[in-house]
């Protein structure tokens, strides 16, 4: 066993070393006049404007919309993609008459719909919470499907011989047999939607991040801009780090989701 | 390996076995072909034979997990489908559900307070310590034990094993075959035991049954008083005729095979990785 000190300097120095060591050429490339300000604010610009922004109370406002937009998006796609998912999993017949109606669907970028979308509901909230649906529905649905198939067969007859059925059987063990699948889908789905949620926002938005972000272009706000591109960065290692918690707790029975020091 | 003596509160006794020109056949494929035995109650019967013999098909047959083509699986007067609450299987591989502590696992399927018979179970097989741990955190052996304790806490009248020592290694397959053996005599339920290791099929059983190609090609008594030694020369005087008769030198009649003189040339082919 290593002693407590080296293993905290190990989890937690290390990784930070070469953003650290970013942070300050950026620093030092701006303030010696070698990159300007145009192209890119000092790291303590951007710092400034941040704090103006959280101060004002403006930031917590919109990233209070972005946030709720992507959650709704989040939830409806999901739980759409989550229900197809199980029905195409747990029956054959489900299977051949939605699977491949499903794949054909998954097979068109969700943001070439964006002008379709634009036709249907107009530039409000609807159409950023249906393009976000959209976007996370699919990589819930492929991997749902893809845990219930994947479940060992064995274990399905062993439980069955054991009396198990119905739901009982799916809460035992085709739920938890698939659960570690599912996950990995719920955090594609999390990438898809953020990525939608900014190209959403960005082209139309009276408020959240992708309206901070272009107001702030036509203001020529350089370090404004820089703060929002940071503030998903932040949002999506965020959603990120919840999911691994979701795994670490879910999937304690599983050895490669066991907390181990690296 | 320590083992507790505490007993779960079984039925006592075991389910007979008539099989009835029992038939199974696989699209063009005929695996069992008319097929009678019949085993006892409380009887522990082993059946050995070359790999697609037919053997696990019998078993699953009997656990009732395939259907038969043909043929008829009764228990006395009764159909032994009708009877499968009293029919458990162990399988080749334990079969443990991974995301289950030891103890739902043992627990599967049951309703009502079923922990401290649970417990119950995992001390016969002297793991009530593990009751909390996940199986990915037990041993070969112990993941094996934990499945027939979970086979255990449902009382059977029939166990069937699928060979469930098989990917075992030779310290712990001993240790196995020491807790079956003694978790049967208590308990006297009808056991069918499938293995590929013929010195073990002595070592257990009342009875071997040597199958090839779906029927029976051997049916050999074991009058070897208990607790037998595993490597003695009448255990493999029977080792070397079952042997014989598995790998189809069926030519030699049981006496002459039975004598030590014939039964040595085999008896290096017998696995006797156990012996002192």
């Amino acid at each position: 066993m290593k002693p407590v000190d080296e293993v905290w300097w190990h989890n937690r120095i290390i990784p930070l070393i070469v953003p650290l060591l970013l942070l300050i050429v950026w620093q030092l490339s701006v303030s010696s006049g070698w990159l300007s300000t145009r192209i890119l604010p000092a790291p303590t610009a951007v710092a400034q404007a941040g704090w103006a922004l959280v101060s004002s109370g403006e930031l917590l406002y919109h990233l209070g919309v972005s946030f709720q937009r992507a959650a709704i998006g989040f939830v409806i796609g999901g739980g759409i993609g989550l229900g197809l998912g199980l029905i195409t999993g747990l029956s054959r017949w489900g299977e051949k008459l939605i699977d491949s109606s499903v794949q054909m669907v998954r097979n068109i970028p969700h943001l070439a719909l964006i002008p379709l979308v634009i036709l249907w509901f107009g530039i409000d909230e609807t159409a950023k919470i249906f393009l976000v649906a959209l976007g996370t529905l699919f990589p819930i649905y492929l991997n749902t499907f893809h845990g219930i198939r994947n479940l060992d067969a064995g274990l399905v007859e062993m439980s069955r011989s054991y009396g198990l059925s119905g739901w009982a059987l799916f809460r035992d063990v085709i739920l938890p047999g698939a659960l570690p699948s599912i996950l990995v889908g719920v955090r594609f789905a999390l990438g898809f939607m953020w990525l939608t949620l900014i190209v959403a926002e960005t082209i139309s938005a009276s408020a959240g991040i992708g309206y901070l972000a272009m107001d702030a272009r036509e203001f020529l706000q350089t370090d404004v801009v820089v703060l929002t591109i940071l503030l998903y960065a932040l949002l999506g290692k965020l959603a990120d780090v919840t999911v691994r918690r979701l795994e670490q707790s879910w999937l304690r029975w599983h050895p490669a989701y066991v907390r181990t020091t690296p | 390996m320590t083992i507790n003596t505490a007993s779960l509160t079984l039925k006592e006794g075991g389910n007979p076995i008539q099989v009835r020109q029992l038939r199974k056949a696989f699209g063009q494929l005929s695996v069992l072909h008319n097929l009678d035995l019949d085993v006892p109650a409380g009887q522990f019967v082993a059946i050995v034979g070359r790999s697609g013999c037919g053997k696990s098909t019998l078993l699953r047959l009997l656990a009732g997990l395939d259907h038969a083509s043909d043929g008829e699986l009764n228990s006395g007067t009764q159909s032994l489908q009708s009877l499968r609450e009293d029919t458990r299987l162990m399988f080749q591989d334990d079969r443990l559900l991974p995301w289950k502590r030891v103890i739902d696992n043992v627990g599967l399927g049951l309703k009502g307070s079923w922990r401290s018979e649970a417990l119950q179970a995992l001390e016969e097989v002297g793991l009530a310590d593990k009751a909390d741990n996940w199986p990915a955190q037990l041993s070969g052996g112990q993941r094996q034990r934990v499945a027939l304790a979970r086979a255990l806490i449902h009382k059977p009248r029939l166990l069937l094993l699928d060979e469930p020592l098989g990917a075992l290694d030779a310290l712990t397959r001993l240790e196995m075959q020491q807790l079956l053996e003694r978790i049967w005599q208590e308990h006297r339920f009808t056991v069918v035991l499938v293995t590929h290791d013929v010195p073990e099929a002595v070592q257990l059983s009342d009875r071997v049954i040597v199958l090839e190609e779906g029927r029976i090609g051997l049916d050999l008594e074991v009058s070897l008083a208990r607790p037998r030694q595993p490597a003695s020369a009448e255990s493999a005087a029977y080792s070397g005729q079952v042997l014989a008769a598995v790998l189809g030198e069926s030519t030699l009649t049981p006496a002459v095979a039975a004598s030590p003189s014939q039964a040595e040339p085999t008896e290096s082919r017998v696995r006797l990785s156990y012996a002192s």
